[in-house]
């Protein structure tokens, strides 16, 4: 009985549906799920997008959309009450002061016409009752404790005057104004950079402790849970598929699922040949590439792609005939050996895409070289340059936008070859599409289909093959794998290897997720404000940083992994 | 690509459906959207059929009494009829003996016998019509097809251009940007400072004056849309902003996709469904557009009718009571222009769901 009263937040038999049209079944998001969330500790939801893991959340707040219908066994029990037959009006009283939450964009999560101290002390007053005095110097005392530096200067300030992080800062001091029990945070450092996330982590792990508040955290990343949470719950497709302490499911997941999740992240201790991927542990027959693949670059590489002193400059207009010049990319130089792949990190804004966009001449170069085979790119007319658009390539980040909507995949990828003249006739073409599709593991099918029928990681396996219908030499995945799940990321990473082995492609692989550029890279080249910080072979680089800045980007890795890692020896 | 996919692969080819079949099916599922469809598309087979001249090419004939009463009406009473008739009956009265001064007196008999032998058939004007008749008697609802032809191609024909014409600057002026798109803002700007009916006027006058522009509807045509080219303009423009920085666009000047077939064959589709319906919505606003020029005279020649030169004929009727042409112009605009608007809001519901 002493551990049923401590707990603060019950959520048993949840089932959510979404109804979507008229015609057809409701669509089962969430799935029947229970789980606790006790006082004073950290449950981390974990899954991958579609998992039901912000639906559960969001009915939680009663911020369902109209649409969802909740079974009528489900019950969220809060303080004795089941929150899903609260009235709105008595909600909205528990909503922001007993249970607040924090989401995943600060910058659209504030008002841009409201200064940060107005907006934290209107949650105030309306809440705590405070007057605006009171209330204004409750402000820069919580903006002190969220860390944000000089607090009695900050609250006059606009949200678009902060950096991403004191955003997420301003969100969080909003959230625990009132002195919540519950905060639910719902991927609270996604849109952040590592350094920024591993700081807003510590910061939420502080909070918990010195406010003996409970953390709801949800988080698609198995790593940032190991760093703060007591429990874990993981979810898939509506479903728990384990919870338990973070311990147990570190040390001994017993769902394969689970087991998977962790394994197809990579990691910077170990560089197996094909990272392992869901469905090797689903199927369970374990044939695992476990061997080490060895990574590196030697003075006798043949190089393929120099580039010197590039320079990129932005000009914004100011005025009527002013400009401003906002350098981008400052005297970057490198070498690209042919068959490798050159891994480029750093924070975002700071120059990385640039490089491979000038790189492209997808933007007009300030100045440099960029010499492929020798020739210098960016002097080449536009009618010389054709020659060689086909041998640079380029994956976006945004597997959703990089392909065009009205287009069947049969058209985008048939486009590039008749540009190129690649292939007899369509006929011909349309054997190698086919070829391709099935090369990079998709159905002959899809060539009628449109985008909007795949999923992320078939959509980028799509973007891939656009790409080897030209036969590059060069490719260029600009965070080619940021936007997907773990899973995901895990096998369009093995796709890129396996046609890095089979093609001799280089890669440039830009990517701010350290562990990542690790896995997949011969030698490493740090940026940071448009200039090359560091720059050398990938296992040199992560064993002995010999720069400040790289350093604290290792520093800043989540540490969950690692810990399984140690655990497991 | 028809010609690709006509030669299928060994593969089980299954053609997903594109927007415009998607749009097709949720436009078949809004039960208002395919009611207005079914009455624009009514009157376009009105207009349609009347061009063609199946129904309504009679309408200039004269066939009824002036201002012939509707059939539904009958037994009202028609003053001016009667008046004309009574001035008729006068005029054939026996003119007053002149016989002693007048010379050619003794040849009026002759005549009247040649006259006799030369057969006249005064055909009987019809009392009333089906929906009621004009100051010459002609028929109004006949008239009210024939109108629809010119209200309708009118309003139809300025759409389509003007859409072409505003989907071209914006498209230039978007995706271009820098100098193009500071050239096209001022134009655009000084085009729109200059107050829209006073534009039209002017467009009208010149057009109308100098005959350049040709005779007939062609002149109104060409003042509505050269007029009326701004507003998609600024929209088309908007929508190539944003889309010319989607990465889908980059992607295409990767695989080295010209200019034009970025501009054309990756955006355009892709912003098509705007254009769409502000075509739709264009119509309407044309069709009004064509009756108030009418109305004010600065429309169709007189040897044609639309329901605007209707509307400005009803103005003296209703003086007299004579309200049906007024309600028969008015009616059938007011139908289809709802119709339209409706079918024009659905359209957009069907293109992008999300917007709902």
């Amino acid at each position: 009985m002493n551990r049923q009263s401590s707990l603060l937040l019950q959520v048993h038999d949840l089932d959510v549906r979404f109804r979507l049209d008229r015609k057809s079944e409701p669509f089962r998001a969430v799935k029947g799920i229970s789980f606790d969330v006790p006082e004073h500790s950290t449950v981390a939801l974990v899954g991958e997008s579609g998992s039901g893991k912000s639906v559960s959340a969001m009915s939680i707040l009663g911020l369902l959309p109209e649409n969802a219908i909740v079974g009528p066994q489900s019950r969220i029990l809060y303080g004795g009450r089941d929150l899903l037959r609260t009235p709105q009006a008595e909600l909205q009283a528990i909503r922001g002061k007993d249970i607040s939450v924090i989401f995943q964009e600060p910058m659209t999560s504030l008002n841009p016409v409201f200064t940060v101290g107005e907006q934290i002390a209107e949650v105030l007053r309306q809440h705590m009752g405070m007057g605006i005095r009171q209330a204004q110097a409750r402000v820069a005392e919580l903006l002190n404790e969220v860390g944000i530096p000089n607090p009695q200067l900050r609250v006059h300030s606009y949200p678009h005057e902060m950096s991403g992080g004191q955003q997420q800062r301003v969100m969080i001091a909003m959230a625990i104004a009132c002195e919540p029990k519950l905060l639910i945070a719902d991927e609270p450092t996604t849109a952040l950079d590592v350094t920024i996330q591993k700081q807003i982590l510590d910061l939420i792990a502080n909070l918990q402790q010195r406010r003996h508040m409970s953390v709801l955290f949800i988080t698609h990343d198995l790593g940032v849970v190991g760093d703060i949470a007591d429990r874990v719950v993981v979810m898939q497709d509506g479903e728990i598929r384990e919870q338990g302490p973070v311990e147990a499911i570190f040390e001994q997941p017993k769902h394969p699922y689970t087991k998977a999740l962790l394994a197809c992240r990579p990691r910077l201790d170990r560089r197996p040949r094909r990272l392992p991927v869901i469905d090797d542990f689903l199927r369970g027959d374990g044939q695992l590439h476990l061997e080490e693949r060895h990574r590196g670059t030697s003075a006798a590489d043949e190089i393929i792609l120099e580039v010197r002193n590039l320079d990129k400059t932005f000009f914004l207009k100011e005025g009527l005939f002013g400009k401003r010049a906002i350098p981008a990319v400052k005297g970057v130089s490198f070498r690209l050996p042919k068959g490798k792949t050159l891994g480029l990190v750093g924070e975002s804004g700071l120059g990385k895409t640039t490089v491979g966009l000038t790189v492209m001449r997808l933007h007009e170069a300030t100045g440099g070289e960029v010499l492929f085979e020798g020739r210098n790119l960016l002097a080449l007319s536009e009618k010389e340059m054709m020659a060689y658009r086909r041998r640079i390539q380029i994956i976006f980040q945004n597997p959703y936008a990089s392909l065009n909507p009205r287009f069947t995949v049969g058209q985008i990828l048939l486009e590039p070859m008749r540009i190129h003249g690649i292939g007899a006739d369509d006929r011909e073409r349309i054997d190698m599409v086919m070829q391709l599709l099935r090369r990079v593991g998709l159905a002959e099918a899809s060539f009628y289909k449109y985008p909007h029928e795949f999923s992320g990681g078939q959509r980028q396996r799509i973007a891939i093959a656009r790409c080897l219908t030209m036969k590059p030499d060069v490719l260029i995945c600009d965070e080619s794998v940021s936007a997907l799940d773990v899973s995901v990321q895990a096998q369009v990473l093995n796709l890129l290897q396996d046609l890095q082995d089979e093609y001799g492609l280089s890669y440039i692989f830009i990517s701010h997720d350290l562990a990542v550029v690790k896995y997949i890279s011969d030698r490493v080249m740090v940026m940071n404000e448009g200039t090359v910080i560091e720059m050398a072979d990938s296992d040199d680089i992560y064993r002995q940083p010999r720069k400040e800045y790289t350093r604290r980007l290792l520093a800043s890795i989540p540490k969950g992994l690692e810990r399984a890692k140690e655990l497991e020896k | 690509m028809s010609a690709i996919l006509s030669n299928p692969p060994a593969a089980a080819r299954r053609e997903s459906p594109g927007l415009w079949a998607l749009a097709w099916r949720r436009l078949r599922h809004d039960r208002v959207g395919m009611v207005s469809l079914v009455i624009v598309a009514f009157f376009l087979l009105l207009m349609v059929a009347s061009y063609a001249g199946l129904i309504a090419s009679d309408w200039n004939r004269e066939v009824g009494v002036s201002y012939a009463n509707p059939s539904f009406m009958a037994g009202a009473q028609n003053l001016e009829a009667q008046a004309i008739e009574q001035r008729k009956a006068a005029a054939k009265a026996p003119p007053v003996d002149l016989s002693d001064v007048d010379p050619l007196a003794p040849r009026y008999k002759e005549w009247a016998e040649r006259a006799a032998k030369i057969a006249v058939h005064e055909t009987k004007r019809a009392e009333t019509l089906p929906f009621g008749g004009d100051k010459w008697g002609r028929d109004v609802l006949k008239k009210t097809i024939k109108g629809s032809e010119v209200s309708i191609f009118v309003g139809l024909a300025s759409a389509f251009l003007a859409t072409i014409i505003g989907t071209l600057l914006g498209a230039m002026a978007g995706y271009w940007g820098g100098k193009v798109n500071d050239f096209l803002e001022w134009f655009y700007n000084i085009f729109t400072s200059i107050p829209y009916i006073l534009l039209i006027l002017a467009f009208a006058a010149v057009a109308t004056s100098t005959g350049k522009f040709g005779k007939g509807i062609v002149p109104i045509v060409l003042v509505l849309s050269l007029t009326g080219w701004t507003g998609i303009y600024r929209l088309i423009r908007a929508e190539y902003i944003k889309h010319s920085n989607r990465e889908y666009v980059k992607a295409a000047q990767a695989i080295g996709a010209s200019n034009a077939s970025r501009m054309f064959h990756h955006i355009l589709p892709n912003v098509s469904h705007v254009a769409l319906v502000q075509l739709s919505q264009y119509s309407v606003g044309f069709i009004k557009a064509e009756v108030i020029l009418s109305f004010l005279g600065f429309g169709v020649p007189v040897d044609m009718v639309s329901w605007g030169t209707m509307l400005a004929e009803a103005q003296n009727e209703l003086v007299i009571g004579k309200w049906w042409q007024l309600v028969a112009a008015g009616a059938s605009m007011a139908v289809l222009v709802t119709a339209f608007s409706l079918l024009t809001d659905s359209l957009r519901d069907a293109l992008d769901p999300k917007l709902k």
